[in-house]
């Protein structure tokens, strides 16, 4: 203990800062959502929120993880079953699923795909949320580009400007 | 007020949110650089998301009428 070997010069961290701020305008900024709940509205919510990054050139990652995983296995969209509203709002559910009809607001679904066509949005799925429910990357849309650990999210989500979870 | 040769009219009225947008968008890297979009849309959003995109997108937004609850912007492509 009696060598100081670990302890930082004093210019360290201003050196690190400074490469962190020039890193950063070298590159897209960037859009975290923790995709977390598989209800219509959150699912819409944070498809529109996703396609508002992917339209202002942000970098849009999306962690899909327990009922926001289980809403993009193949077909589930379209599912009548499946299309539920989050249970704090569920006397609101007719009211909210008829103003959806009415006002033509896209299928979720949709929009993550419009999202994807114009600008850039990845999507990953939760690997303990697929190794949970015994689920493969077949089992998901082909919006799905593949497989994240938190550890992988937390790492982008750390150099993010924004971070959702929804 | 000033007309402007148009050469694509995209009607997004009855369309909601993110989609009036979106179609501008599209229609917009349809288009060649100096051309002219139209966008018809009723979603009161558009009035603060289609500014915003085209400042970001480095375009040139050339007019915005009102017509009730209709808003119309002339953008033109600039890049």
């Amino acid at each position: 203990m009696n060598e100081p070997a670990n302890i930082r010069m004093p210019e360290q961290p201003s050196t690190t800062i400074e490469e962190g701020s020039s890193r950063q305008q070298d590159r897209k900024q960037r859009m975290s959502i923790i995709l977390f709940s598989g209800t219509v509205d959150k699912l819409t919510a944070a498809s529109i929120l996703a396609t508002g990054g992917a339209a202002m050139d942000m970098q849009v990652n999306i962690f899909l993880t327990f009922w926001g995983l289980l809403a993009l296995k193949k077909g589930a969209w379209k599912d009548p079953n499946q299309q539920k509203i989050s249970g704090e709002f569920a006397e609101y559910a007719p009211m909210v699923m008829e103003a959806f009809r009415k006002k033509n607001v896209k299928p979720w679904i949709e929009m993550l795909r419009e999202a994807r066509e114009v600008g850039e949005v990845n999507v990953y799925a939760c690997g303990m949320t697929m190794d949970l429910l015994g689920l493969s990357l077949e089992d998901l849309e082909d919006i799905v580009d593949g497989v994240q650990g938190v550890a992988g999210f937390v790492a982008e989500a750390r150099e993010s400007d924004i971070t959702l979870f929804i | 007020m000033t007309q402007f040769a148009v050469d694509r009219e995209i009607d997004a009225r009855g369309s909601a949110c993110p989609g009036p947008l979106m179609e501008l968008i599209r229609a917009m890297k349809a288009s060649r650089k100096g051309q002219v979009v139209a966008l018809l849309s009723e979603d009161q959003g558009s009035k603060v998301d289609v500014p915003q995109w085209v400042e970001k997108a480095g375009h040139k937004l050339l007019a915005v009428e009102e017509d009730g609850n209709v808003t119309r912007f002339i953008v033109q492509k600039a890049r």
